[in-house]
């Protein structure tokens, strides 16, 4: 900042006060044109005003990762969850990393804010789970298409990820068409009803087996393989509430249930075994489409790590029978894709199946950027609606507007004339502080919530308190019996530094509130920033030179008894120098 | 007004003046009197944590024909929970429900749209977790003892070290009686209260800057005179201060009162409302202490000083002798050596302020030396 800088040059504001007003001036005029061109004309509005959710989430540490949360961790974070807000169909839904382990998700009005929550709450936790077995989706619901297989006997353990069960299902196995030489795995999004269409051409059999025929399991199966097996016959996965549900409390290496959509957009369920690969494993993952069989697949990069774990469970898998064959990309307890396994497979993989572009670039996304080591809690969530937020900006500023006017008033009632200076000066501070915030808006997305609307009133009183410091200053000067000019150029060193020394107390204190805040809090941290930045400007700017100015004029120069500096009224000697005064009387001692 | 101006004269002047540094120990008395309540308030009735401490949610309803009475029930029976609810200004109500999961916020807020025959959309639901507030406190704690270790150092850089543990002190005075007062009268603590507890630390500071600047101007040189003790030259600086500190106070109270009252009359409860509030209680607090508090601390700190002791005692000494001579007028012999810097035109305040008040020293004057 200048300002104090230029202040300090003895001679700068006090020989030329229109150079500073030119320069603020210009400042006043660039920051409006600056507005109108930039076509920002009111301040970005915070959710809380304009109306919409915000979402407080906090990464929680994972056992044995306790360094994960880190800058990067966050930001990969705030990307995935910034893909998958926006991937409701919102528009400028704002994601952004608050503090050290928050993220703050603002979603504009206008959203279902209750799908907002689902889709972030739970944030992109990427498995790779092995089949244990796939029903259709609801327990009352068959899949027309398919064909109840006969009793087979699940994996008795699946907490085992047994391999060795056999599995005589009624699937046929699905010869991959294996192309490339690379692994090819196939059977997108479950082994499907619906024939695949795909160029693959194999005979996608359905290996649902109906809910109702699923086998118990292994009767010698401990009590929690029970309670799997009695959870998987109840699920129901068309229902919202009960598919949530299903990730709470689930870690990697359980056995767990979860539902996952076909690919003829059919709910099916599956039990699945201990995570073998997860998320951080995938190097790279992108959907691309296969020229040579004009088809979209997904195509993966393995870390070695990853590439390891991943050709030990394909080699693996590969062996079973369908639908143990398969495994289960499982994104968030939701399965993604569970793709057959023909072969062992190392570094990379491709996934093929009716994959649209889309869907194939969405698979491609949350397997490169779901590999999330953290996981989020939800802290807070405040929906507004706009109309709520309308009537709270509208209190807000009435409530500053009479702040402003009692400020004002007393201003004019105490100060007089002088007071004219200081209501110039808090209109120019308002002008510079509207005009910021706008541009604010485009440059730094800043956005105007109602603590900043608090923090902009209550600034009020911090600016005015700059004048006050200065007049009472030149009061004192000409009680000193001096005249208004030198008065004026006297008290300006003194309060300067008195005003610089206080602001910047004020300025500190915002900062660190700034810094140790969380959320729409900061806004009022910030405002109280920026108008003490301001203030800080404006009384060396204008207040001073505008002072300069107005210290020649005859109606303050002479102390008109309305110009606030009347001598007389003030109580200021006779400017006579030297000359002792003996008429004031004097009070006892008392010191 | 006049009045007002004139007193600002007198005060200046050192014509009348309330001695704060001398009756010092009744204003300890009383701070800590208040600290004490405070401190017996907040452990006998602690303090009443808002949901955003405990966990829970707060619908915002539009204007709809249900009592309150009825919102409760209905808010009640959905959630399981007990629920405070609250007329707003603006015709409809706000009710808070504390332990709520996310999945009973649903409920409860699609039971209150069905009551109310709005929109599910058209209720202002907040639902917390429990840590948040823990977390907005742990970090307003950091947040306190970071400002607190900054503003120390700039202050002991920018005065004197003493200035900012009496500054310090003050600080931690100001913050307490608020947070006194709100256990005391029960008041509801949010976030909201704890940003404006915060931002009272850059206010609180504010004022006692002020007198501090002046006092550390108006003490320089202080020891090559014998009028004036320190403690003389502090209470003066108040004194002189005293209508700028009210003025900013007042000045900082009235916008921060009208959020207060118009912007809390209007929307009831709320986060404006929460701010204001602790904003409003700690300006006072910080009013009071900067005058009552912070100076006559930095004027005990600095009697302590060795050569401050030997400057009370030779004005001591001096102001005996005089009363020996039979001169009842100190102030009638101009001081020579104070101010290097002293008044330009004429003797000022020095000389005519009689024994009440310290000497102004008003920067850069006629030489002293130049007066005898």
């Amino acid at each position: 900042m200048a300002a104090p800088n230029r202040g300090r040059r003895p001679t700068g504001s006090q020989g030329k006060p229109g150079r500073a007003l030119a320069l603020i001036l210009i400042a006043m005029v660039a920051l409006t044109g600056g507005m109108f061109w930039a076509g920002q004309l009111t301040p970005r509005l915070g959710i809380d005003l304009a109306g919409g959710t915000t979402i407080t989430l906090q990464a929680k540490n994972q056992p044995g990762a306790p360094n994960a949360i880190n800058e990067t961790n966050m930001n990969t974070a705030v990307g995935i969850i910034e893909r998958r807000v926006n991937g409701l169909g919102v528009s400028e839904a704002e994601v952004q990393t608050q503090g050290n382990s928050n993220i703050i998700v603002n979603i504009p009005k206008g959203t279902n804010s209750q799908q907002a929550r689902e889709q972030v709450g739970t944030t992109a936790q990427l498995y790779f789970r092995p089949v244990l077995t796939v029903a259709a989706g609801a327990p009352d619901q068959e899949q027309p298409a398919a064909s109840p297989s006969p009793s087979a006997s699940e994996s008795g353990k699946p907490a085992d990820g047994d391999k060795a069960t056999d599995k005589p299902e009624a699937g046929s196995p699905s010869p991959s068409a294996t192309t490339q030489g690379r692994a090819v795995t196939e059977g997108l999004k479950a082994p499907a009803a619906s024939p695949s269409p795909s160029g693959s051409g194999e005979p996608k059999a359905s290996e649902s087996p109906a809910p109702s025929d699923t086998p118990a399991p292994d009767p010698s199966a401990d009590p929690a393989t029970a309670a799997l097996q009695k959870k998987f016959t109840e699920l129901n996965c068309a229902d919202d509430k009960a598919r949530g549900a299903l990730g709470d409390n689930v870690k990697p290496s359980d056995t767990t249930v979860a539902c996952g959509k076909n690919s003829a957009d059919q709910w099916e369920k599956y039990i699945l075994g201990p995570a073998e690969v997860d998320g951080k494993d995938v190097d790279d993952a992108k959907g691309e489409l296969d020229q040579q069989r004009g088809l979209w697949k997904v195509t993966m990069e393995f870390t070695d790590k990853g590439a390891k774990k991943f050709s030990t469970i394909t080699s693996r898998l590969s062996q079973q029978q369908p639908p143990m064959n398969q495994f289960a990309i499982v994104l968030d307890s939701e399965v993604v894709s569970a793709p057959q396994v023909n072969q062992t497979l190392s570094a990379s993989a491709e996934i093929t199946g009716d994959f649209t572009q889309e869907s194939a670039q969405n698979l491609g996304n949350i397997l490169s950027y779901g590999a999330l080591p953290l996981t989020f809690e939800e802290q807070s969530v405040t929906t507004v609606t706009a109309a709520l937020g309308g009537e709270q900006l509208e209190a807000g500023l009435i409530a500053g507007a009479i702040g402003l006017a009692l400020v004002i008033v007393y201003l004019v009632v105490y100060y007089r004339g002088l007071s004219l200076i200081a209501i110039l000066s808090l209109l120019v501070s308002a002008v510079l502080t509207y005009t910021l915030m706008a541009l604010l808006g485009p440059a730094i997305g800043f956005a105007l919530n109602l603590p900043a609307v608090c923090g902009a009133i209550v600034a009020i009183g911090i600016t005015a308190d700059s004048f006050i410091v200065y007049f009472e200053r030149i009061r004192d000067e000409i009680r000193e019996g001096r005249t208004l000019r030198p008065a004026v150029e006297r008290a300006w060193p003194r309060a300067r530094r008195t005003i610089l020394v206080s602001d910047f107390v004020s300025f500190l204190s915002a900062v660190v509130l700034f810094v140790v805040t969380v959320g729409k809090v900061q806004g009022f941290a910030f405002t109280l920033g920026l108008t003490t930045l301001l203030d800080v400007v404006v009384v060396f700017f204008f207040t001073k030179p505008v002072m300069t100015i107005l210290a020649r004029r005859k109606f303050f120069a002479d102390g008109h008894p309305w110009s606030g500096l009347d001598p007389k009224r003030l109580g200021a000697k006779p400017p006579l120098r030297r000359s002792r005064r003996t008429s004031v009387p004097t009070d006892p001692k008392e010191a | 007004m006049s009045r007002l101006g004139n007193l600002g004269a007198r005060l200046y002047r050192g014509e009348v003046g309330y001695d704060f540094v001398a009756k010092r120990r009744i204003w300890y008395g009383v701070s800590i009197l208040i600290t004490i309540t405070a401190i017996v308030g907040l452990a006998v009735r602690g303090l009443n944590m808002g949901i955003e401490f405990k966990g829970g949610a707060v619908f915002t309803t539009p204007k709809a024909e249900v009592t309150v009475s009825q919102a409760q029930e209905v808010a009640e029976e959905a959630s399981g929970h007990v629920a405070i609810v609250q007329e707003l200004g603006t015709g409809g109500m706000r009710i808070q429900v504390s332990e709520l999961d996310t999945a009973q916020a649903d409920k409860v807020q699609t039971r209150l749209a069905e009551e109310f025959g709005v929109d599910r959309e058209k209720i202002n639901a907040e639902l917390v977790g429990p840590s948040w507030g823990e977390q907005i406190a742990n970090k307003a704690w950091t947040g306190l003892g970071v400002f607190m270790f900054l503003v120390v150092i700039y202050l002991a850089i920018a005065f004197e070290w003493r200035m900012a543990i009496a500054a310090l002190i003050a600080l931690i005075h100001d913050i307490t009686i608020t947070v006194g007062v709100y256990a005391l009268v029960g008041l509801e603590v949010t976030p909201g209260t704890v940003i404006g507890l915060l931002t009272i630390l850059g206010y609180s500071l504010y004022d006692t800057v002020v007198v501090f600047d002046s006092l550390k101007e108006s003490s320089k040189d202080i020891t090559k005179q014998t009028r004036w003790t320190y403690s003389d030259v502090a209470n003066r600086s108040i004194n002189s201060t005293l209508v700028r500190s009210i003025n900013t106070t007042v000045v900082a109270l009235l916008p921060v009162a009208g959020l207060l009252f118009i912007g809390g009359g209007v929307l009831g409860a709320g986060m404006l409302n929460d701010i204001s509030l602790s904003l409003f209680v700690g300006l006072a607090a910080g009013a009071y202490s900067s005058i009552f508090i912070a100076t006559p601390l930095v004027a005990d700190f600095k009697e302590r000083e060795p050569q401050m002791k030997a400057l009370k005692k030779r004005v001591l000494a001096k102001r005996a002798a005089a009363a020996a001579k039979g001169e009842t007028e100190p102030g009638a012999e101009s001081d020579t050596d104070f101010d290097g810097d002293g008044p330009a035109d004429g003797e000022a305040a020095p000389a005519t302020a009689g024994a009440v008040v310290g000497q102004r020293g008003r920067g850069r004057g006629r030489p002293s030396g130049k007066r005898r």
